[in-house]
């Protein structure tokens, strides 16, 4: 699988790209020489990982956790939500407008509630987490289970169809292609809830480090943390799209080639 | 007027009206319909887009309540979709996830038939209308003409004695829907006499009506009414060379007559 990402001209273009960047900043920080607390080399951030090199690897390893957990409730709270909201008018009224409603103020504001209501521990930041995911998933999940054609459910009608095999057969795998659209939104709005959190109430995590790294002025700290969010954040989004390939293969955005056979 | 045809009847469509509320008004799509179709009987419905054609069709289908009048199937009232009914619309609707096979399955399927019972038969009918090699195939692999002849092999699998046909060839170039009409009429001559399904065809083609046809029902619009019924007295079967005779052309010139009359069609 690895082999097959890396044969792929797409993921081959970006490592091309990124190595690029990173000799580039090289060699502008070896050129101007700022000062280290303003911007460090890659080589310095490096070094500063190599130094300690297990202590980023745990933080990392929680705030990946927070955010596969937030993500993985999002997804399976927000698609039992949309359900519930495309079937029941009074849910939609109800619910949905309210989430609509919800979803133009900036959530980030209310994680500090999550630490009143919940404590400091990991329940805080995989609840902001949840919370920032949740909107991609239900909103976009609505509109796939919407986007039926009403002449299939007439079928289904006819056919004596019951509602589940309708929600099963028709209506859910008809959402998929929204699901993952919503998921790939989601699931960096997961990691920024994770870090949010972190934020607000932490001990473990790269946003923690990055706050406590800051508090001592220790800026190539914050970079480390700063480029294994990044790496973080890129992997969990192209894992999305694998999966999206695994699932859809039939959907108009993975066939091979356009265009049907004649006759 | 051919002797299979005069059933009994099948449908009764009986002072049918139907309104559509709207916040700009209510819409009359139906007024005072009344209409037989008999069993085994193939009966068309031609008329201006916007006349009321599929409204017809939904309410026969129970997919629609009338605002008025009644209909009935089989000598009962229609309150939600009867037994024994298939459906084909103007876009074939089939499931992209699904091949060609399982597309056809998928009304048995909600019927809670074995799939071993009815896979066969759908094999058969893919055959017959020459998809014999597709059945593995997605519905995005293959042309408007073969994805319409799945779904009227997937609303024929379950045999189903009235078939209702939304202009299930309106969005075909014109070839394919040649030789969906000739198809389509074999299929439904090839029916055991008194078995012989009856059709329940909307078209906005008058030659497809009048080529298909036992009997083709005109409809104008605003209000959706029924302003003529004409029996077609062509001899079946109807090889397409019926298109050049002169009576095939005088029932089109005088169905076209009478639209153009109502000011429907310029002449
Ligand atoms: N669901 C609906 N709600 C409101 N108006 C409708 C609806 N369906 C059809 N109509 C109206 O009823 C009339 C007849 O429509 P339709 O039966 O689709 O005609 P046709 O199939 O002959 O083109 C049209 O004026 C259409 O706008
Ligand atoms: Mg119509």
């Amino acid at each position: 699988m690895f082999k097959r990402l890396l044969a792929e001209s797409r993921t081959r273009d970006a490592l091309v790209i990124v190595v690029a960047s990173l000799f580039i900043w090289e060699a502008c920080v070896e050129l101007f020489a700022p000062s280290p607390l303003i911007l460090p080399a890659p080589s310095a951030i490096f070094a500063e990982f190599w130094s300690s090199p297990w202590v980023f690897i745990r933080h990392s390893g929680y705030t990946l956790a927070v955010t596969a957990a937030g993500f993985a409730i999002a997804v399976a709270l927000g698609v039992v939500l949309a359900v519930a909201i495309v079937y029941s008018r009074f849910l939609e009224r109800t619910i949905y407008t309210l989430l609509v409603a919800l979803n133009s103020i900036p959530k980030v504001a209310l994680a500090p509630l999550f630490v009143i209501w919940l404590g400091t521990g990991t329940e805080p930041k995989v609840s902001v987490a949840v919370m920032l995911a949740i909107f991609p998933i239900v909103i976009d999940t609505v509109l796939g289970l919407r986007s039926v054609d009403p002449d299939m459910l007439s079928l289904a009608r006819v056919s004596k169809a019951s509602p589940w095999q309708v929600l099963f057969k028709i209506r859910f795998p008809c959402a998929l292609p929204s699901l993952f659209a919503g998921m790939k939104v989601a699931i960096s709005f997961a990691l920024v809830g994770a870090i949010v959190g972190e934020f607000v109430a932490g001990g473990t995590g790269l946003g923690f480090q990055i706050l406590v790294a800051q508090g001592q002025f220790d800026t190539p700290r914050v970079f480390v943390s700063l480029l294994l969010l990044s790496l973080m954040g890129t992997v969990l989004f192209y894992l999305v799209d694998f999966a999206e390939r695994l699932c859809l293969p039939w959907h108009v955005s993975q066939r091979p080639h356009a265009g049907g056979a004649g006759g | 007027m051919d002797a299979q045809t005069t059933g009994q009847t099948y449908v009764r469509i009986s002072r049918v009206g139907k309104v559509y509320p709207s916040p700009r008004g209510d819409v009359t799509a139906l007024a005072d319909i009344d209409l037989d179709v008999r069993s085994g009987e193939f009966l068309s419905v031609v008329g201006p887009s916007g006349c009321g054609k599929s409204t017809l069709l939904k309410t026969v289908a129970g997919l629609e309540a009338v605002s008025s009048g009644q209909i009935s199937v089989r000598g009962a009232p229609v309150k939600g979709p009867p037994d024994r009914l298939g459906v084909v619309f103007q876009r074939d609707v089939l499931l992209d996830w699904r091949t060609i096979l399982d597309n056809v399955l998928l009304s048995a399927e909600f019927q809670g038939l074995k799939r071993a019972h009815v896979e066969g038969r759908a094999k058969e009918l893919l055959k017959r209308f020459g998809l014999g090699g597709f059945e593995n195939r997605h519905p995005w692999e293959l042309s408007g003409g073969m994805r319409q002849r799945a779904s009227i092999c997937r609303a024929l699998l379950s045999d189903p004695e009235l078939l209702l046909m939304d202009e299930p060839f309106g969005a075909l170039d014109a070839m394919t829907r040649d030789d969906l009409n000739v198809e389509l009429t074999r299929i439904w001559q090839d029916s055991a006499h008194g078995q012989r399904k009856t059709v329940l065809f909307i078209t906005h083609s008058i030659v497809e009506a009048v080529y298909l046809s036992d009997r083709v029902v005109m409809m104008s619009r605003a209000p959706g009414r029924i302003v003529d019924v004409i029996d077609i007295d062509l001899p079946r079967p109807r090889p397409l060379s019926v298109r050049e005779t002169p009576r095939f052309g005088e029932l089109t010139a005088k169905i076209r007559h009478h639209f153009a009359e109502l000011g429907i069609l310029k002449e």
